[in-house]
């Protein structure tokens, strides 16, 4: 299991959405897992070999470590990236229920019977209230990992040196980071890409209100 | 999720570019994708790890690298092939709708072959060229800002084999040693002109696509509308065979090039009535 077997259900996905949420998939798999498979996950690999301090206690590079990277970004990232992805299966697994509830009825009324849904993929419903929370927990699940980035990592920035005291190191040492400016630009990166994620899910939420609005008006009128 | 889903992505944008377009995206997978997942990544794959400073003081080297190295070859090569595929995807995604549209006309009133669909070839014309040229214009810029960026953060293309750095918590001006500085210049300067080659492409390709246009409005202005336009297609044959100006009004509309002739009509203005042959 890889992300590649993430990707192949998320491309089920694409068909059931609208033209936001394709964008919205477009983004996340080119500038979110592209940009984490093949650059991100290389930048931070050494990330706690070359995490070095001044001092030759030993112990004290580990613990210096600990403290100030309690969840490693790319832990968090991939965390992220499962879990903003998770609720689009929502919908896909409503329309394989309606799917199947369609075949019980045709199988125990025969080929004629009164189809229950003219198309399962149509967001009528249900399925409609089935999408606008799967983006609903889109936005929610983006917006507390970009919550928690901040808390762990002020600002998102990346020191060079830390100041660290921890036990058993002696007395306040300076620790480096390694590689902190590409680590800030990576992070800039998935952030601004986190965040035009997070405004596609509101405007695609935007659009099916208005929408869903607008053809009530229609009906009434 | 890797360099090969991106390519699926983009073959199925080859199939509706110009030739030219499909030799864009050979080179970049072969030449620049390949070789940077192939080779390059090799080559800096221990970068850090063999970045040595005449020092030991904790630290120094850690702060020389992050100094005169705030962000890699490997993943600015990376963002760039990243960036510069991305236009595609927009040519890829007009397409898409366009099918969906044709299968939402299609299925309300007839049987349709999905497969067939999907495999439908769709010519760059109409709103679709103008898609397809701003698609091109992107990959331009998003090479020549890439190029630059090379360029200002590395002062030029060479990898130097020491560096002095003087940076704290480094004790004074300590020498730096880089690992493999030579076979990191050739791929730098191999990327470079693979880069160079994309770019020259990508503006033949839009040469290429205005001055088709230009022609094609020029060849409009030319003919006046009513004028059949005689050529190997079997409609114009037949009406030839029939004779004359009866057998003319067989074909009661100006003729599009052939299909195979030409791929690219140009946008929309053109009152172009679909090919008969």
């Amino acid at each position: 299991m890889n992300w590649s077997w993430l990707q192949e259900l998320l491309s089920g996905v694409n068909k059931y959405s609208t033209a936001f949420g394709r964008i919205w998939l477009s983004v996340v798999i080119i500038f979110r897992f592209l940009v984490y498979v093949v650059a991100a996950e290389r930048v931070w690999s050494d990330d706690q070999s070359h995490f070095e301090c001044n001092t030759r206690q030993p112990g004290c590079a580990n613990v210096c470590y600990d403290h100030f990277f309690p969840v490693s970004h790319i832990r968090l990232w991939a965390l992220q990236l499962i879990l903003v992805t998770c609720p689009s299966l929502l919908v896909v697994m409503h329309v394989a229920y309606r799917e199947a509830k369609q075949r019980k009825r045709r199988e125990a009324e025969g080929e004629n019977c009164h189809r229950l849904y003219p198309d399962p993929g149509k967001k009528r419903g249900g399925l409609w209230w089935t999408y606008l929370l799967s983006l609903v927990f889109k936005v929610a699940v983006d917006v507390t990992f970009l919550y928690i980035f901040h808390r762990l990592y002020a600002n998102f920035n990346l020191p060079r040196v830390v100041q660290c005291a921890e036990a058993p190191c002696p007395n306040t040492v300076d620790c480096f980071v390694a590689r902190p400016t590409e680590k800030k630009l990576f992070t800039y990166f998935m952030v601004a890409t986190a965040i035009l994620c997070i405004l596609l899910n509101l405007c695609e939420m935007t659009y099916l209100v208005a929408k869903r609005c607008w053809d009530n008006k229609i009906k009434k009128g | 999720m890797d360099w090969g889903s991106l390519q699926k992505v983009l073959g199925g944008v080859n199939k509706h570019s110009t030739s030219i377009g499909k030799i864009w995206l050979t080179v970049l997978f072969i030449f620049r994708v390949m070789i940077l997942v192939v080779a390059a990544e090799r080559v800096w794959g221990d970068e850090q790890s063999d970045f040595v400073c005449n020092t030991l003081q904790p630290g120094c080297k850690n702060v020389c690298y992050d100094h005169f190295f705030p962000i890699s070859h490997i993943r600015l090569w990376a963002l760039q092939l990243i960036f510069v595929s991305t236009p595609a995807l927009l040519v890829a995604m007009h397409i898409a709708h366009r099918r969906h549209e044709k299968k939402r006309q299609l299925t309300s009133s007839e049987k349709v072959d999905i497969e067939e669909l999907n495999k439908q070839k769709f010519h760059i014309q109409g709103p679709l060229w103008w898609t397809y040229t701003c698609s091109i214009f992107f990959r331009i810029i998003f090479e020549a800002v890439f190029m630059y960026v090379f360029y200002v953060m590395y002062d030029g293309y060479q990898m130097p084999r020491l560096l002095k750095c003087s940076a704290w918590p480094c004790p004074n001006t300590v020498d730096c040693f880089v690992s493999r500085p030579t076979e990191k210049t050739m791929f730098t300067i191999f990327m470079l002109s693979v880069s160079g080659i994309c770019m020259l492409l990508n503006v033949a390709e839009m040469c290429y696509l205005v001055i088709k246009f230009c022609m094609k409005r020029k060849y409009e202005a030319g003919v006046p509308k009513g004028t059949f336009f005689f050529h190997s297609c079997p409609a114009t044959r037949l009406s030839r065979e029939r004779g004359g100006a009866e057998g003319l009004s067989l074909v009661g509309s100006i003729l599009t090039f052939e299909k195979d002739f030409y791929q690219i009509s140009g946008p929309p203005s053109m009152a172009y009535f679909k090919n008969l042959c």
